[in-house]
């Protein structure tokens, strides 16, 4: 069932990934920020760490920047896992976005658990730009949680 | 219809190596929209450069997509190249497929699935990019310093002697803040007022610089370039230019015994109409209409002014609201001494001979109550022996405040030092817990207050001072010798903690500045940025931000200043385009937005009709104060305000192009 929707997909956009968005091959989006995050992101490159690569980035002014419906729409193109990372607290290179972030963050998540998502689906987390090392441990434990979960849970968006 | 180009670098082989380039030049040629697809071995070298731009002009393109190396390495220097051709430099994204790819995977035909969808995402985006024109804001070339100490004279003193006129507001009746209280400076015990009092005066004379005192801030409107402030000058009752600052008045002035001095910390009296202090700039006395008997009994006492020779006292003067323009204001607002109440058991209050670090430095000073004979409040005695207690406040979290106040090490070990030259064959103790003397010369500073000054320094706390038989007993531990010490002193000084200007947690949110839980002010970033407040235009310098010492202050009043001079070098502030912007015919002005912003950049604007009634209320975004953060979008109910450069529909554009 599962591999049907996705080649349905497939179709439909016109594109071809060896990325197959399956349970045991998830597809995972983060949304992150363009001063903390993305920079660690580039640091755990610039220093040539590995990690699974099951994450795409997409990149933002601020964490604050974040609208909760970007998640539920990752959700709805199939993404099997959301993250979300930004500034530490006390760091935000706007003051006070990644704030807004966590609290945004602590009210979104009852509405996604009351929609049927897994609520595992969904990582919050802090990078900052010299944790190159923290960005590779968050994706690969979080691409491993995603692998281990029942695939169900998300089938209220994979239906449309 | 979008012409878009896609430009895949192999970064020599550094992506090349683990991304099939070709494979994903082919992917780019397939998308709509797409009119052309190369790949390049190094797109960021010239030849790559002109290849980029000779495309641009050949295929007329509207975008430009380049699959390579982090935005943050060279989306400046595409941008340009492109900007050389005539588009707009936004419509320019960088598809990060070597940080985040080729970087940090291996297995290569997932590699390229990957660059291939971060290079589709950019598609995507670059389709719907809107060309944003860099922001250009007009400069009042006029900047205001707020608060006349060293940092502040400072900074008024580089902006003036840069060709920048300078409005310098002081709320006491002189300048020169806590250093001109000050009696010698560590390391170099060079005299404060003799360092000080030039620069006060050079101040006052200097002809960019239109002073202020016994004023305050009383509102800021506006942004970075064209501030609208109001400053409250107080009614000194005597009309600052006609005085001569000549003395009758306060020779006359029969309230001479019962107001204390607050420049002398409560050590000496004053008069109801006085100078602070003889070196005060202005030499204008102010008179003190709380205490004085012309207010107080109706007008019967003018002594003073019959005593004025130009006639220049002015019962009658009103305070005065004075409006400025100005496009960069410093926050300078210094810093105050802690409250001791807490610590009950240093007696301080309650023993006249307890006395705090800047009142013992008053009893230093020529200047002072005693004319820099050491003499105890109590009975006017010379103390043979003085207890000095450091870190009474400071590094102390339940009582006082977690920091260190920086200073106090520094003026102790000069306390100890001045104390034993000017008496003789007398003997101090110091009481600390880390002695930190980091700066140059101060280290030996320290070393010379106790190896040749002969202060015994010993590491622990005081845990009670109390008077016996004249003596101020102060009980304490020696952690080193792991002995009680009982020492019978004359006087104990004690080096209360630092904390922000009282009233300035006040100014920060006037001026929309942030400060932190202890109420300084918070520099934009704590390294990179130490001298910018979080809004545009505002900057910051001295003690208001944090404990620091003299040359800390001084080099933070210029950096302020130099970062002035910089902003007004140009005619205008330019702004980079990627800022939010509102729709009109679909905000509703609930204000959200306001709400979330850290900028305060959202204002109420009003829509009038030809006759002038207001139609509709909207929220507006000003151009000078946006950073194009974002949080206002998500907070618009209405979606009615977007963010230029990261707009709703490219972000939901880039979320469907990763579909699966």
């Amino acid at each position: 069932m599962e591999d049907m929707n996705v080649e349905k997909e497939k179709q439909k956009e016109g594109t071809a990934s060896a990325n197959t968005g399956s349970q045991s091959d998830p597809r995972l989006i983060a949304f992150v920020c363009n001063w903390c995050t993305y920079n660690g992101a580039d640091l755990a490159g610039t220093s040539r760490m590995k990690y699974s690569d099951n994450v795409r980035v997409i990149k933002l002014p601020c964490t604050g920047r974040i609208d909760p419906l970007f998640i539920v729409e990752a959700f709805k193109k199939g993404a099997k896992g959301v993250l979300v990372s930004g500034c530490h607290p006390g760091d935000c290179h706007y003051t006070s976005g990644n704030y807004h972030s966590r609290r945004k963050y602590a009210t979104f998540r009852d509405l996604l658990g009351y929609l049927g998502v897994d609520l595992n689906r969904v990582e919050f987390s802090w990078i900052s730009a010299s944790e190159g090392n923290k960005w590779v441990a968050v994706i690969n434990e979080f691409t491993d949680k995603i692998k281990s979960l029942p695939d169900k849970t998300t089938d209220i968006f994979t239906k449309k | 219809m979008s012409r878009i180009g896609v430009f895949v670098c192999w970064c020599g082989s550094n992506i090349a190596s683990t991304v099939d380039v070709e494979k994903v030049r082919e992917e780019a040629a397939k998308i709509p929209g797409v009119v052309s697809a190369v790949d390049y071995k190094y797109m960021c070298s010239d030849p790559g450069q002109n290849s980029l731009r000779n495309v641009i002009k050949e295929k007329n393109l509207t975008g430009v997509v380049l699959a390579a190396c982090s935005p943050h390495m060279h989306e400046n220097t595409f941008r340009k190249a492109a900007v050389k051709e005539g588009l707009n430099p936004y419509f320019v994204e960088i598809a990060n497929i070597r940080e985040q790819v080729s970087w940090v995977h291996e297995d290569k035909e997932r590699a390229t699935a990957k660059a291939v969808d971060l290079m589709k995402m950019m598609v995507e985006k670059v389709k719907r990019d809107k060309p944003i024109e860099d922001v250009r804001v007009p400069l009042n070339k006029k900047a205001l310093v707020i608060g006349g100490g060293i940092s502040g004279i400072q900074a008024a003193l580089d902006i003036a002697n840069g060709g920048v006129e300078v409005i310098l507001v002081e709320k006491e009746p002189s300048i020169g803040g806590r250093m001109i209280q000050l009696d010698e400076t560590f390391p170099t015990l060079d005299c404060s007022s003799c360092i000080m009092t030039p620069k006060m005066v050079e101040a006052n004379q200097h002809p960019n610089i239109k002073l202020y005192t016994y004023s305050e801030i009383e509102d800021v409107s506006g942004y970075i370039g064209n501030f609208k402030v109001k400053i409250k000058k107080k009614a000194r009752s005597v009309v600052e230019k006609d005085c001569t600052g000549c003395g009758e008045c306060w020779n006359a002035c029969p309230m001479h015994k019962n107001v204390k001095s607050e420049f002398n910390l409560n050590l000496s009296e004053r008069t109801a109409i006085y100078v602070p202090f003889p070196q005060a700039v202005p030499l204008v006395p102010v008179l003190d209409r709380s205490v004085c008997l012309h207010f107080k009994k109706g007008g019967k006492c003018q002594k003073c002014f019959d005593a004025c020779g130009p006639k220049c006292i002015d019962f009658s003067m009103q305070d005065e609201i004075i409006e400025e323009t100005v496009g960069a204001i410093v926050a300078a607002t210094g810093y105050d001494l802690m409250e001791t109440s807490m610590y009950g058991e240093y007696g301080y209050g309650k023993y006249k001979d307890v006395v705090s670090g800047l009142q013992f430095e008053r009893l230093l000073s020529a200047s002072g109550p005693t004319e820099g004979v050491i003499k105890r409040p109590s009975d006017g005695k010379t103390p043979q022996t003085i207890v000095f207690v450091q870190c009474v406040g400071s590094r102390d979290p339940e009582k006082g405040v977690p920091y260190c106040s920086k200073v106090c090490c520094m003026y102790t070990a000069k306390h100890a030092k001045l104390f034993a030259h000017k008496v003789h064959g007398s003997q101090s103790y110091v009481f600390y817990i880390d002695i930190r003397s980091t700066s140059k010369g101060y280290e030996e500073f320290v070393r010379g207050t106790m190896e040749q000054d002969g202060a015994v320094y010993l590491r622990g706390r005081v845990s009670k001072i109390y008077e016996d038989n004249g003596k101020l007993i102060v009980k304490g531990a020696d952690t080193l010798s792991g002995n009680q010490v009982e020492i019978a002193a004359d006087m104990v000084v004690l080096a209360t903690g630092v904390i922000p200007k009282k009233g300035s947690d006040k100014l920060a949110q006037m001026l929309g500045i942030s400060y932190d839980k202890y109420g300084f002010l918070t520099e934009s970033h704590p390294k990179l940025r130490p001298a910018e407040s979080s809004t545009a235009g505002i900057y910051l310098a001295g003690m208001a931000q944090g404990p620091r010492d003299i040359p800390e202050s001084v080099v933070s009043g210029s950096a302020a200043a130099s970062k002035i001079l910089g902003l007004f070098s140009k005619s205008e502030y330019e702004v980079e385009g990627t800022i939010s912007s509102v729709n009109e015919a679909t905000c509703v002005a609930c204000f959200y937005c306001q709400r979330v912003c850290a900028y305060n950049a959202i204002t109420r604007k009003e829509i009038k009709d030809r006759s002038g009634n207001v139609v509709k209320v909207v929220a507006s975004v000003n151009p000078g104060l946006c950073t194009g953060c974002g949080a206002c979008v998500n907070a618009c109910f209405s979606k009615s305000i977007d963010v230029k450069g990261f707009m709703d529909d490219q972000i939901y554009a880039e979320i469907k192009s990763l579909a699966v």
